[in-house]
């Protein structure tokens, strides 16, 4: 089974991949003699579980970018597909463009029209290639803003998810706007009456992100990444060195927990042990689950109520002194 | 920011030269070099006109202290939470610590941090104003600039007056990580809740405005403001030209360029600069007995109807 599964492994999912070979070698001994292994397979699964639970808990924050880029990784039709009663996608901003690297659309979720949308990662390499990586162009963040305004006017509750390297830097990105583009959904997201949760699914690549980022709850899978900048730039700058992005990584601040402690975001839900592509099924559940429950809480706020204290949420994030005046 | 990286790169450059031309140089200095043209000026009618070269018309760096003498009546100044400092949340470390490169940089130019914000007037015209300074660690964005700017675009929206912020800024600063990158989240929602009630925001955009400046505050303005060959990307030039592997044209992400895209309202240079905002400060100034005029007109109407249905 595991021989002809393409699976992808990390550096770090190695030491798990030779236990479950080693379990699957005595299984198939034991089916061959005839022989009761049960006690020992047993024993080693007992123990593959605790050093996945091990291994998974204690990631550096470079082993995190890992796990949230990796190739198997739920993506955001993944989630939406999964997690939706019925859904259609709209396309187009209005302005000239499609773009493949975000998508969104009407959805019916655990009984409510909503609207769901975010960056699309490809699910191989042609997908990837289509989709530009995940990495949204203007139009996307204009396709995005303009679902979003659908879903206000028609009352429904937005869920976005966040899943890019970063904003496209391309030529065609500045020409069309890509700063103006990103600016005007950070306004306007402000401005809706409907309640707005946000979900960083894998990566949360810096402007690019929070282009569809700012809502009521702000809300990070446990081994998904939301940074300024992506590490491994930030080295090649600061440090001059582009091999020192693991220091990057730890330095910036872009694990869940940091992320929590910070301010920045609301919640972390946690992933099934392995990570989201070990167990995508569970990993739906949990998500699921946390929207229902976080959109029960929104709704029983009035819009206005919703409005102020989403402009609070954002108004108190930044660590600064504050020197007496007096003095 | 993709573009902070360039700039930062592009930083290791132009250090050397803004260290040897610093603002001091050239008050006291007699004479300065374009550079641009390298002619030499007389320092002084440099300074009248506003540090733009009177031989090539290049526009040369102006920092805050400079800018706010050049846009606002005398006297009008009134800084506004000069007692906000940065602190060091992540305990960042690169080949510095950032706690040093502040202090550093704060001792270097006598600036707290990257933008200077205050009340003042233009032509007598009441205005919030925030100017940027390029030379506080390339005029980047943290938890200080993103909140006295918030603080200055509340006050704004307060005292019911209009906004202006001079931009010069590589963009969110990294070594306060996602704390600045929300900062544009932030500031924009209370640009939100101005443009709500109503009221003027201006950004003008000088040399240079780049990534999470470019995409936030620097394009929602109402009317928006370049300074002449100002850079203006969200990702830098560098970023774009590693992106998509080719050269880019010379003028890519000029203010002239932004204009030809649509994407800015005017070119206005320095000389012209304070005029230019006083017209427009003052073609939006409403005046207070036409909206009161509508409402009486209007309200015998609402009455009549009202008792006619009662």
């Amino acid at each position: 089974m595991a021989s002809n599964d393409r699976r992808i492994l990390l550096d770090f999912e190695k030491p798990l991949a030779e236990l479950d070979s080693q379990i699957l070698q005595i299984r198939e001994l034991a089916e061959e003699n005839g022989v009761d292994y049960s006690d020992q397979i047993y024993q080693l699964e007992a123990r593959a579980l605790e050093l996945r639970k091990e291994i998974f808990s204690n990631l550096t924050p470079t082993q995190r970018l890992q796990v949230a880029r990796h190739p198997r990784r739920p993506s955001t039709l993944d989630y939406i597909q999964a997690i939706s009663d019925e859904w259609m996608e709209l396309h187009g901003d209005r302005r000239g463009f499609d773009d493949p690297a975000v998508v969104g659309g009407v959805a019916r979720f655990n009984g409510q029209p909503v609207v769901m949308l975010g960056q699309q990662k490809g699910r191989d390499t042609k997908d990837n290639i289509a989709r530009n990586f995940g990495m949204a162009s203007p139009g996307g963040y204009r396709k995005a803003i303009r679902l979003m305004e659908h879903a206000d006017r028609f009352g429904m509750p937005i869920l976005t998810f966040i899943d890019t390297p970063a904003a496209w830097a391309g030529i065609e990105a500045e020409q069309f706007g890509q700063g103006e583009a990103i600016a005007y959904n950070l306004r306007e997201m402000f401005k809706f009456e409907v309640p707005i949760v946000c979900t960083v699914i894998g990566e949360g690549g810096s402007g690019g992100a929070l282009g569809i980022g700012v809502g009521d709850r702000v809300i990070m899978l446990e081994h998904s990444v939301y940074s300024v900048a992506p590490p491994e730039a930030c080295a090649a700058i600061l440090w001059r060195d582009a091999g020192k992005s693991a220091q990057a990584a730890d330095a910036l601040k872009i694990t869940a927990e940091d992320l929590q402690r910070l301010g920045i975001i609301d919640e972390i839900l946690p992933e099934p042990i392995g990570a989201a592509h070990a167990d995508p099924l569970q990993a739906t559940e949990i998500l699921k689950d946390a929207l229902i429950r976080t959109l029960a809480e929104l709704s029983s706020m009035g819009s206005q109520q919703r409005k102020d204290l989403r402009y609070q949420k954002f108004r108190s994030i930044g660590v600064f002194a504050e020197a007496s005046l007096t003095a | 920011m993709s573009s902070l990286f360039d700039w930062f790169a592009n930083r290791q450059k132009k250090e050397p030269e803004i260290q040897a031309q610093p603002e001091r140089d050239i008050a006291d200095g007699l004479w300065t070099k374009c550079d641009k043209c390298s002619a030499l000026t007389y320092t002084k009618d440099l300074k009248a006109n506003q540090m733009v070269c009177l031989e090539c018309n290049h526009h040369m760096r102006v920092f805050s202290d400079e800018r706010l003498r050049q846009i606002l009546d005398p006297d009008s100044w009134q800084p506004m939470n000069e007692q906000l400092l940065p602190l060091d949340p992540l305990g960042f470390r690169d080949r510095k610590p950032y706690s040093d490169r502040v202090r550093e940089t704060q001792d270097k130019t006598k600036l707290t941090d990257a933008v200077q914000t205050g009340l003042g007037k233009i032509e007598g015209n009441p205005v919030a104003l925030g100017v940027m300074d390029f030379r506080f660690m390339g005029g980047s964005m943290g938890s200080v600039v993103g909140e006295k700017l918030t603080r200055l675009i509340e006050r704004a929206t307060q005292q019911r007056i209009p906004v202006l912020i001079v931009c010069a800024s590589g963009g969110a600063r990294m070594q306060e990580g996602m704390l600045s990158l929300m900062q544009m989240a932030k500031i924009s929602g209370a640009l939100e809740r101005h443009r709500e009630a109503n009221l003027l925001y201006i950004p003008l955009l000088t040399h240079p405005t780049a990534g999470g400046v470019t995409a936030s505050f620097a394009m929602l303005g109402d009317i928006i403001l370049a300074e002449p060959k100002a850079t203006i990307a969200f990702a830098g030039r560098r970023v774009v030209e590693q992106t998509i592997r080719e050269k880019l044209p010379d003028d890519f992400q000029t203010a002239e360029y932004l204009l030809g895209r649509g994407f800015i309202d005017a070119i206005v240079p320095r000389t012209q600069l304070r005029k230019t905002l006083g017209q427009l400060l003052r073609l939006h100034q409403s005046p207070p007995t036409v909206p009161s005029k509508l409402v009486m007109h209007h309200l015998p109407d609402l009455k009549t109807l009202s008792s006619i249905e009662g």
